[in-house]
């Protein structure tokens, strides 16, 4: 408690100080948990892309049933299909109900007519792909073929790009984030020389003087947290509606989102904003450690 | 007891002290004389090793202090307490704070400290000024804080390094008031001091240093002036 209070007080005292750190660290792990936040939700998007029918085959509106079944015994001849599921113009259009049911608007617009049957393909091995698509191509009645791996690459290319860009940025920040504590704190430990010469004289212990300037260092850095956790609060609070719909049709995240008082989407906020805390505490206080190791040497 | 075993400290070419042997007796009462340069202060910090002999070993009983673990500093100087010409004091910290800090650093509690804290600054005289800061206080005022800071963790010996350098005849005899009275109940003092007159007065043992050599150790000692050659 004593060092708590010695370090509140070491930032009361110069508080232009504290608040540039204090910033510094809320725009870090500002960053650093929006990037979190965007990569988690493309894992998790992609896996829900990686768990869907590898192979959608749409048939013309004058496919005939037998032609559709035709192509489908062709497949599993094959030997090389894991599932193949055929939906017809109605189950389709049950499908698009269920999905836009909360916007009448869109659903009164579409009939069973306007929407494809078509035929959701996975194959045992991704490499047999190449091997079905000879034999959809020389199918009959075949309006479009969308291969998911397509999808998946984009996606991936897309996730990987949210990893480098958004990692390398979080990282830079956070280094910058630990120079600027550390600077801090050497200077504040400068300005305390003569407290420090005191204290060691009337036998403190290393530690007990290290210590509050340390855990000033780690205040920054939870301080910058809680301002960065509201931010983040506020602006997931915002685009909630948003998120939901484009977003919700993942299973993780609609789970999740689409029940805010539930257990899961209680205890997922609860360790992203405590590993927000837990990180600026350890950002500060990693950089008052390199301080206080290069200008306290007792 | 504390033990100086042929000890010389160099500092580049000089020699801050040459080849001193003392020993000092629990609860003696011993004046550190000396012109300036004379190796006094060096003497002192070599105590409480903020500095390490060059050659040789000084002992605080049974502790090496030259070859003390740099981690095992504080404990050597919680008991052997120091007070200085420039009193060291926390200019942001009142009387009564910066007599608790002794105690904060041992880890006691907050009623421990209260009361041992309170016991002490009567002790000097200092009860009523306990809430004053440095800034309110005479330097006399300051120098008794600064001894009640040093007394209050209960040290076995105290380094006094011209405690009266800054202070006016009477304020220095109420500083040696204190300092006698601390003696008195047990406590080792070693006072480093040019004051001549305290030193003739009071008869202690005396060890006279000059450029780091040990002129004199005399058990009812006087101030001798020496002069140097140049």
């Amino acid at each position: 408690m004593t060092t708590f209070m010695t370090s509140w007080k070491h930032m009361r005292r110069s508080p232009y100080q504290a608040m540039a750190a204090i910033l510094t660290m809320f725009l870090t792990l500002l960053m650093g948990g929006l990037f979190f936040l965007a990569s988690t939700a493309s894992y998790f998007i992609l896996q829900y892309f990686e768990a869907k029918p590898q192979i959608t085959v749409y048939f013309q509106d004058k496919t005939t049933d037998q032609q559709i079944g035709k192509l489908q015994a062709d497949l599993t001849a094959t030997g090389k299909i894991a599932n193949i599921v055929s939906l017809s113009k109605d189950q389709a259009l049950a499908i698009y109900r269920e999905q836009n049911k909360n916007d009448p608007l869109l659903l009164e617009m579409v009939t069973a007519d306007i929407l494809p049957a078509s035929l959701e393909v996975s194959a045992t091995d991704p490499n047999f792909l190449s091997d079905l698509e000879v034999v959809i191509k020389d199918a009959e009645g075949v309006e479009e073929v969308v291969y998911q791996r397509d999808v998946v690459e984009t996606l991936i290319s897309w996730t990987n790009a949210i990893r480098w860009v958004g990692g390398s940025l979080a990282g830079l920040l956070a280094a910058d984030s630990i120079l600027i504590v550390m600077t801090i704190i050497g200077m504040k430990i400068a300005i305390k020389k003569q407290e420090v010469e005191i204290l060691t004289l009337v036998g403190a212990s290393p530690w007990y003087i290290r210590l509050p300037f340390v855990l000033e260092g780690g205040l920054y850095g939870l301080l910058g947290a809680c301002i960065a956790s509201v931010m983040i609060g506020g602006l997931m609070l915002w685009l909630y509606p948003f998120l939901l719909t484009f977003l919700g049709v993942v299973p993780v995240i609609g789970g999740v989102l689409g029940a805010p008082t539930s257990m899961p989407f209680i205890f997922s906020a609860f360790v992203f904003f405590g590993g927000l805390g837990v990180t600026g505490f350890l950002l500060g206080g990693i950089g008052s450690l390199v301080a206080v190791g290069r200008y306290l040497k007792f | 007891m504390i033990s100086f075993d042929h000890v010389s400290k160099l500092y580049g070419e000089t020699h801050a002290l040459s080849d001193i042997s003392v020993e000092i007796k629990d609860g003696e009462f011993v004046f550190l004389i000396g012109p300036s340069g004379a190796g006094k202060t060096t003497f002192l910090r070599l105590l409480i090793r903020e500095s390490v002999p060059t050659k040789g070993n000084i002992y605080l009983d049974d502790i090496s202090i030259n070859t003390l673990p740099t981690s095992q500093i504080h404990f050597l100087r919680r008991k052997v307490g120091t007070v200085f010409q420039d009193f060291k004091l926390l200019t942001d910290r009142t009387v009564f704070e910066n007599v608790a800090l002794a105690l904060e650093i041992l880890g006691k509690d907050v009623h421990e400290i209260d009361h041992d804290v309170d016991r002490v600054l009567a002790l000097v005289g200092l009860a009523k000024k306990k809430h004053l800061f440095p800034q309110q206080l005479s330097a006399g005022e300051l120098q008794r804080t600064s001894i009640a800071r040093t007394i209050v963790g209960g040290p076995k010996v105290i380094l006094a390094d011209e405690p009266t350098g800054n202070l006016d005849p009477e304020t220095s005899w109420e500083i040696l008031d204190v300092l006698q009275a601390i003696n008195a109940i047990g406590t080792t003092i070693i006072m480093a001091t040019h004051n001549a007159g305290i030193v003739n007065e009071l008869k202690k043992r005396t060890i006279t240093l000059d450029r780091g050599v040990l002129i004199s150790d005399e058990e009812r000692g006087k101030y001798h002036i020496h002069k140097r050659k140049i």
